[in-house]
């Protein structure tokens, strides 16, 4: 060990490595929305972007809270089914004719709970959370069909003016709702990471358990706190999909769960936990938008296609992460 | 010191795990503004006394009180929010964390759930000034040493405005000019009434640095001592419980006839080997029946070295042949072919499986080579393992309890049995006496000798340069990750001299003798 490693040899133009992923997908999305541009005329209309954010919004909230569980370590794979079941189930408590405030509480109390027990199972039983979110899972998309078999549409009032509402500029360029909802997501999600000791300590998690413990954090409580917050997330998913679907649908949002996963993962957190932000995730499931609007755009190609080009991109920033972990070394 | 009151009394303090009673009713006192050094061989119990009083773990009976309280912590939590704050021989800090977070999680100063992130960065640049560490506290911990990394648990620990504060092990992988600045702190911490406990290995720092010494063996208490009443000599046979000789014995065994061994057959010759970005191209010829000492400063390469003897990485430099016959060392099964055994540095992760037993990880190795559709006939098996458990002391002597159960000497015992009944025919050794006590660090280093008259080649690395002078036919010196210089370890060798050559890189012809 000599004296010059006291300081970690720093110049102003080097970018601080936690930062390259981030960065990365970035550029990448620029890049993209760039091609669109150059290809499509239309494109380069604004509203292009803003439908981008429309179609994902709710895909955007589940993100902010699967980034909480993966910077812990861990995965939640119950997201997708909680997504169905609490469109499900706000059609169904509507259709029976509720009134819609007590519909929303009610749904936004299922996937926190649901999350909650996941989170002690995982921790009390010490348990991989990926078999936990698994049984999650299945229960959730039970609980779908035990609803209704068919697809419950949804007429109720305050449902369909969320759903047609626009908010946008003179020029007749527009946001809905949910757009504005996810931001607000966002914005808190981010805040509680970098400025709360439950956002602290969900990076100390990730990095190291034992040392975490040894510190004298809160593991366990900290633990249960990402899932119940990732089943939070869902809920309000759930919500903002039935506004934009208008119904509650069975079969809906399956394998979103993998979706949402790879939109965090090509946003630059780390799968094995520490590591991650919520603006990258937020740069993920752009990246994933506008994925599909180009092919969309294109009109020529399979929907597949979207599937083929985000394995290559994940299998990309999977290496770029694993390189990154190896030059520290 | 007696008309003041202890800061902390243990009383009477008992802990039994399956299979092994760890602490038997021990007594312990701590007086504010001391250094008190907590003395033992592995295994006699330092680390559950520790453990106990931090709420790691929960005693069987006896009592602990901390001024003036009876306390009983559940966790290292309470304990800390008491004043009773531990530094761990292994860093446990969270590496993907900025400086000053690891100095202040948990304690963040907060505006209404908000962290004041300035206010926190200056707080910590200002403790970490006071122990006169000038970095930049928001660079991420991992980017900084071990030494730094270790400071700044210091820091962390003291900031919890701790009146007992516990140092298990700190400067087992510092350097000196590190270790004196270490101690320069703990002198400081000590004048502003701090009471420490200085958990260690090496006796000169005890020496160094505290005012009084408590002594177990075996989970009982041999006795306190002030340290100027208990000279270096007392302390070593009161650890081990007997008088030791060993040491001085193996000085005049080594300085065998080097002349001889140097004339047989090479077992293994290296030439140009290196790996990019590892350690450059080096030439190394080890014979059998040859100790070759490898010394260098940490990170100069040394276990780099080991690592491509082994085939663990692989070179893209250069030839290796093994009796004479070319080769490539490609992965360590064809390394073990060659009977070729490593016992690597890191023996928690890389080496034994904590929740099997001793003698499912002394049949390990043996196993493998076998093949698995092959299995040991269980006699066999007790037979050799009864033999090693033996031979190496390794205690408990009970070989179904768990590795994890046994203290820190006795698993790199463990560790050595397994590549020993492998009979090979060069035994890389690396760091095998760091972390343990002086009465296993002599029966290691007898075992070595042994090994070498009976002809087998060890390859034998170690950060303690009186060790590698005592042991070897020949030193290869590591500097920068370069072997820089060979020397035929014969009378004209000292410390002095082996120390110079790290130091400046190039081969040092000793002071004249006439």
């Amino acid at each position: 060990m000599t004296t010059t490693s006291l300081a970690p040899t720093r110049a102003w133009w080097r970018i601080p490595q936690r930062y390259v992923p981030v960065l990365a997908t970035l550029t990448l999305l620029l890049v993209m929305y760039a091609v669109g541009v150059s290809q499509y005329r239309a494109f380069s209309n604004i509203q292009v972007v803003f439908n981008v954010f429309i179609d994902n919004g709710f895909l955007l909230v589940v993100a902010v809270g699967m980034t909480f569980v993966i910077l812990t370590g861990g995965i939640d794979l119950s997201v997708g089914s909680v997504v169905a079941m609490t469109a499900m189930m706000s059609a169904w408590l509507l259709q029976g004719g509720m009134h819609p405030a007590p519909v929303l509480l009610i749904a936004l109390l299922v996937g926190p709970t649901l999350g909650f027990g996941m989170g002690c199972v995982i921790h009390f039983f010490e348990i991989q959370p990926f078999i936990v979110t698994l049984a999650g899972m299945f229960f959730a998309r039970g609980m779908c069909t035990f609803i209704s078999k068919s697809s419950i549409p949804i007429t109720d009032p305050f449902w369909t003016s969320m759903a047609q509402e626009r908010i946008g500029d003179p020029k007749g360029n527009f946001v809905s709702t949910s757009v504005l909802i996810a931001f607000v997501v966002v914005l808190v999600g981010a805040f509680v990471l970098a400025y709360t000791r439950l956002g602290r300590n969900v990076y100390a998690l990730g990095g190291n358990q034992q040392s975490a413990l040894l510190m004298g954090l809160p593991v366990g409580r900290t633990k249960i706190a990402v899932y119940a917050i990732s089943g939070l997330c869902s809920a309000i998913g759930g919500i903002l999909l039935s506004f934009y679907t208008l119904s509650g649908a069975p079969l809906i949002a399956v394998g979103m769960e993998l979706d949402v996963i790879a939109a965090v993962v090509i946003g630059g957190t780390v799968l094995t936990g520490g590591s991650g932000y919520v603006f990258g995730t937020v740069l993920g499931v752009l990246v994933l938008g506008v994925i599909r609007t180009l092919i969309t755009f294109d009109g020529s190609l399979n929907s597949w296609w979207t599937k083929i080009v985000i394995g290559g991109l994940l299998f990309a920033f999977i290496l770029l992460q694993r390189l990154i972990g190896i030059r520290k070394k | 010191m007696s008309g003041r009151q202890p800061v902390l009394t243990m009383t009477a303090i008992s802990k039994s795990f399956p299979g092994v009673r760890a602490l038997d009713g021990v007594d312990f006192r701590l007086f504010p503004g001391e250094v008190h050094a907590l003395m033992g061989e592995n295994g006699a119990g330092k680390s559950t006394l520790i453990k106990v009083l931090t709420g790691v773990y929960a005693h069987d009976a006896g009592s602990i009180d901390l001024a003036g309280q009876q306390v009983s912590f559940t966790g290292p939590m309470q304990a800390a929010a008491a004043g009773v704050s531990t530094v761990y021989q292994e860093v446990n800090l969270c590496a993907n964390l900025s400086v000053a977070e690891n100095i202040f999680i948990g304690r963040e100063p907060r505006t209404l759930g908000a962290i004041r992130w300035g206010e926190m960065r200056r707080r910590a640049r200002d403790l970490l000034t006071k122990l006169d560490l000038h970095i930049d506290v928001t660079q991420l911990l991992g980017t900084y040493s071990l030494a730094v990394q270790q400071m700044v648990a210091i820091a962390r620990a003291i900031d919890i405005q701790a009146r007992v504060l516990i140092l298990d092990e700190p400067t087992s992988s510092l350097d000196a000019t590190e270790v004196e600045q270490l101690f320069r702190i703990m002198r400081q911490l000590r004048d502003e009434g701090i009471a420490i406990i200085f958990v260690t290995h090496f006796l000169d720092q005890v020496y160094g640095i505290a005012d009084r010494i408590t002594v177990l063996r075996n989970g009982r208490l041999v006795g306190e001592y002030p340290i100027a009443e208990l000279p270096q000599l007392a302390l070593v046979e009161k650890m081990i419980g007997k008088e030791l000789d060993v040491l001085e014995s193996l000085d005049e065994q080594s300085k065998r006839d080097v002349r001889a061994i140097e004339a047989g057959t090479p077992f293994l010759q290296a030439d140009e080997l290196g790996r990019k970005g590892s350690v450059a191209p080096f030439s190394l010829t080890i014979h059998s029946g040859e100790v070759v000492g490898l010394a260098g400063l940490l990170g100069s390469g040394r276990t780099e070295v080991a690592r491509l003897l082994f085939g663990a990485d692989r070179a893209d430099h250069g030839r290796i042949a093994v009796d004479g016959k070319p080769t490539a060392l490609r992965t360590p099964i064809a390394a073990i072919g060659y009977d070729i055994a490593f016992c690597s540095e890191n023996r928690r992760t890389e080496g034994l499986v904590g929740e099997l037993s001793v003698r499912e990880n002394i049949i390990l190795a043996m196993q493998a080579a076998r093949g698995w559709l092959r299995p040991i006939p269980r006699r066999r098996q007790d037979e050799l393992v009864d033999k090693y458990v033996k031979a190496l002391s390794i205690r408990p002597a009970d070989p179904e309890i768990p590795v994890r159960n046994l203290s820190g000497g006795n698993q790199q015992k463990v560790l050595l049995a397994r590549w020993l009944i492998t009979e090979p025919r060069l035994l890389i050794l690396d760091e095998p006496t760091r972390g343990i006590d002086v009465g296993a660090k002599a029966e290691i280093q007898k075992l070595v000798v042994q090994l070498s008259d009976g002809g087998m080649a060890v390859l034998f690395i170690s950060a303690e340069l009186e060790e590698v002078l005592r042991l070897s036919h020949k030193i290869a010196v590591m500097r920068d990750r370069q072997l820089v210089t060979e020397l035929a370890n014969d009378d004209t060798v000292d410390a002095d001299r082996v120390m110079q050559t790290i130091a400046s890189g190039t081969r040092h012809e000793g002071p004249e003798k006439a």
